[in-house]
């Protein structure tokens, strides 16, 4: 795929998002012309792009969509759950279309073809065909009007510079760009009403010379509207840099009507008479102005067809003279530069070249933390300065090459909006969905990789979770369900849940079930929390229709393991009756972490700073008991050189790393408190996958290998025994000891 | 001339920027064969800004050699784009189609 197409396709996608969100929006508030017109230049934009990459197949099913959005636009059609229906699915085949072109496809094959036009005939046939038959008859109404109008301004010489005068010539490009002016002109009608509109053909070149995918036509046009010049600028945007606009404001004085007529191409006396004729100037005005100009030539020429002067000279004598067009042509350029300042705040960068500069970065803070080891040996304290002003540019380095990847949760939430609408339609359910928490950042390559598990637990919540209206109404909740995706960061963390008021989760029949499975013990003692989580063990939704169990547990277990492999976790929190709360927590990014550095015996152990809490000193070590009394608080720990059977000797001094994870805080017994260190985190071969408490494994300075642990892992440990030790109180000598 | 020594030709598809190469022959061969030709677009079901050109190309060419062109009928999209253009002036035979629309 060339440059050109990729960057298409990308934009193309851009807008298709912003066009689905728009109607989705245009559901809940139909009248918002604002929104109306983004969609509509969603589309139009996405139509030129496949005319300049010349891709016909999207360029004519986009004209299509963007005739009946024009239409919406104009009001000549209502918007209704129907039309948002098959403007949907329309850009659902844009999707596939553009699927379809970045596969360097000629044609999409017959299964997308039908389907596309399945969609114009239904396109044609509910919006396009009536609203022809309407809209032709308005149109007659306006022609009259406008006779009227021109009647009397050529017989009474009535002037009518209440309107804006607008003088329009479009470049040969134009048209192959894929820009019609004349939609150009009928959106116009959308901020206010052509009075009158003179279409000027004179650039039209001989019928040989003639190419009919160029552009020739100008356009006079008098315009009644409230808009601002900006606004009506705005309008030619798309082919701004291909047409020469001026703009008149209402009542300009007659000196800048003559001044237009000169700059125009076209013959001076010619342009008079549409003036006179769109009401702007009375043919004495003309007259008069033309000859007090005292200009013989021009006058002269005016006859015949005068040459154009050189732009140059029109932009001079503007600049001198011409104070409103000045201004219209300054507003302009203002609107120009600022597009391109904004176009150059976003650079779109290949994904490879980003994970290279975060791969380089990560070998540099594991040679930056070398070099700073060797600067504390040799004791040189300049030395030891300079590498630790290194070391923290290499931080500040690696923190904003890793803010690169990082990308708002808010547009992955925004796709659940049609998700959400979709299914709770087919459903015959009324759901909302709310969104919260859309500003929260995470690294990018996580958040391709959220999309499945999240649009599983939606999914779930909306097939499972909500019930139907009916029953909601018995149990006296609201008859619109809810759903909510919300997202915020927690040490180090990312959170994201999705809760929904539905009925819950039935612990009782879980547990049945379970035991059914086989997966836990008839007698076993389990919390209330850990029934609910057992809806993640594999095996527990393979067998029979889970909707049976009023159903959660459909491939749940296949969440939990694409959240795993993303070194997350997922649990759920459910009160019957009430709703469900799945939460899932995200390490913030996979590659590099702000390390806390131990020792247990000889080896190295980093915990992720962003966990640890505080750290103590084991006051009591020869104790044999897992907890200790924090501040008045229980905090269960855990001796690393137990957990990992290190051998050695016990030192006497011994220190708890405090870490937190998930609001639950557990205690690591190591050895000795090294400090901060910056790690690059390597994963662990195949072979260590199921390892569990060891997430990954580094290189320290000294080109030792430390491993990192797994907090997630070590915290559940140490509070599932803490609870194991609480729901079964047959260990009298741990309930004695308290 | 009598109305029998026209020429008629008929365009039964878009005139939009994908067909303009192919009309624009079409178009003024069909001219350069005749001294009347007479135009039915009451088939065409669309028609841009390359159409509307393609038709003023023409009407040129008609005015320029002394032949007559006639449009003898008007789809509604291509009476609106005539009348949204001011246009049915040009052509001089518009009423006609207002008349049956």
């Amino acid at each position: 795929m060339d440059e050109l197409t990729s960057t298409f396709v990308n934009e193309s996608r851009d807008q298709l998002t912003a066009m689905e969100d728009g109607l989705l929006k245009l559901e809940q508030n139909p009248d918002d012309a604002d929104n109306l017109g983004a969609i509509f230049r969603a589309a139009h934009t996405i139509k030129g792009g496949s005319g300049v990459v010349e891709c016909h197949f999207i360029e004519a099913f986009t004209h299509k969509v963007e005739n009946v959005l024009d239409k919406l636009r104009n009001g000549e059609i209502p918007v209704s759950g129907e039309l948002s229906t098959v403007m949907l699915e329309c850009c659902d085949h844009l999707g596939a279309l553009l699927d379809v072109f970045a596969a360097g496809l000629p044609r999409p094959d017959d299964t997308v073809q039908t389907r596309g036009d399945a969609l114009l005939a239904r396109l044609t046939e509910l919006f396009l065909g009536g609203g022809a038959v309407r809209s032709t008859g308005n149109r007659d109404g306006m022609l009259a009007a406008e006779d009227d109008n021109s009647i009397e301004a050529s017989g009474g010489g009535v002037v009518d510079t209440d309107a804006w005068h607008i003088s329009v010539r479009f470049g040969p490009g134009v048209l192959r760009n894929g820009m019609d002016p004349l939609s150009l002109l009928h959106y116009l009608t959308s901020l206010g009403e052509i009075t009158t509109l003179t279409t000027l053909a004179d650039a039209l070149p001989t019928a040989e010379k003639m190419d009919p995918e160029c552009c020739y036509l100008g356009f006079e046009i008098g315009f009644q509207t409230r808009a601002s010049k900006a606004q009506i600028e705005q309008v030619f945007d798309f082919v701004r840099d291909e047409c020469t606009l001026y703009i008149l404001p209402p009542n300009s004085r007659i000196g800048e009507y003559l001044k237009l007529i000169d700059e125009l191409p076209e013959d001076n006396m010619r342009l008079g008479e549409i003036l006179v004729r769109s009401g702007a100037l009375t043919q004495a005005e003309l007259d008069d102005g033309l000859s007090a100009q005292s200009r013989a030539p021009v006058r002269e020429a005016a006859g015949e067809a005068a040459a154009p002067p050189p732009l140059g000279d029109v932009l001079v004598e503007q600049k001198v003279v011409h104070k409103e067009v000045v201004e219209a042509a300054a507003t302009r350029q203002a609107v120009v530069s600022e597009k391109k300042a904004l176009e150059a705040r976003v650079i779109r960068v290949h994904a490879d070249k980003l994970d290279q500069l975060i791969d380089l970065v990560g070998e540099m803070v594991i040679a930056g933390a070398g070099a700073n080891l060797l600067a504390q040996r040799s004791g040189q304290s300049d030395l030891i300065e300079s590498t630790s002003v290194l070391l923290r540019l290499v931080e500040d380095i690696r923190d904003s090459a890793l803010q690169l990847r990082m990308v708002q949760i808010g547009e992955t939430f925004n796709r659940f909006n049609r998700v959400v609408r979709d299914s709770s339609r087919e459903m015959g359910k009324a759901i909302d969905l709310v969104i919260t928490g859309a500003e929260t950042e995470l690294d990018k390559s996580v958040v391709e990789k959220l999309g499945d598990p999240l649009m599983h637990l939606v999914r779930n919540a909306i097939d499972h979770g909500i019930e139907a209206p009916a029953l909601r109404a018995a149990r006296g909740k609201p008859e619109n369900g809810t759903v909510q995706l919300n997202a915020y960061h927690d040490s180090g963390n990312i959170v994201i849940e999705v809760i929904d008021d539905g009925g819950g989760l039935p612990r009782d029949k879980i547990r049945q079930k379970a035991i059914d499975k086989g997966l836990i013990d008839a007698a076993a003692t389990l919390s209330e929390h850990e029934i609910s989580n057992l809806i993640f063990e594999a095996g527990f939704s393979t067998a029979e229709k889970v909707t049976n169990l009023s159903g959660r547990g459909v491939g749940m277990d296949v969440v939990r393991r694409n959240i795993q492999s993303l070194r997350g976790s997922v649990e759920v929190d459910t009160i019957e009756g009430e709703g469900s709360t799945f939460t899932i927590r995200l390490p913030l990014t996979l590659a590099i972490i702000d390390g806390f550095l131990t020792s247990v015996g000889k080896a190295s152990y980093v915990v992720p700073l962003d966990s640890v809490v505080e750290c103590i000193e084991l006051a009591d070590a020869s104790a044999k008991r897992n907890y200790l009394n924090l501040r008045g608080e229980v905090l269960p720990f855990v001796r690393l050189r137990e957990l990992f059977a290190i051998g050695g000797e016990v030192p006497k001094r011994q220190n708890v790393v405090i870490i937190q994870y998930a609001g639950k805080k557990a205690g690591l017994v190591v050895d000795t408190l090294l400090g901060e260190f910056q790690t690059v985190i390597k994963p662990l071969g195949a072979l260590f996958k199921h390892l569990r408490g060891i997430g990954g494994s580094t290189i320290l300075g000294t080109g030792e290998v430390a491993l990192i642990l797994d907090v997630p892992a070590l915290v559940g440990l140490v509070t599932s025994l803490e609870d194991r030790r609480l729901t079964a109180p047959r260990q009298p000598e741990l309930l004695a000891s308290y | 001339m009598t109305a029998s020594a026209a020429a008629r030709l008929a365009i039964l598809e878009d005139m939009t920027i994908y067909q303009a190469q192919s009309q624009k022959k079409q178009l003024l061969a069909a001219l350069a064969a005749t001294r009347q030709l007479d135009l039915d677009l009451s088939a065409v079901p669309e028609m841009d800004t390359a159409g509307l050109q393609l038709l003023l190309l023409l009407k040129r060419e008609a005015l320029q050699q002394g032949k007559q062109l006639t449009i003898v009928g008007h789809s509604p999209m291509v009476q609106r784009v005539l009348d949204f253009c001011n246009l049915a002036g040009v052509f001089g035979d518009p009423m006609l189609i207002s008349a049956q629309g």
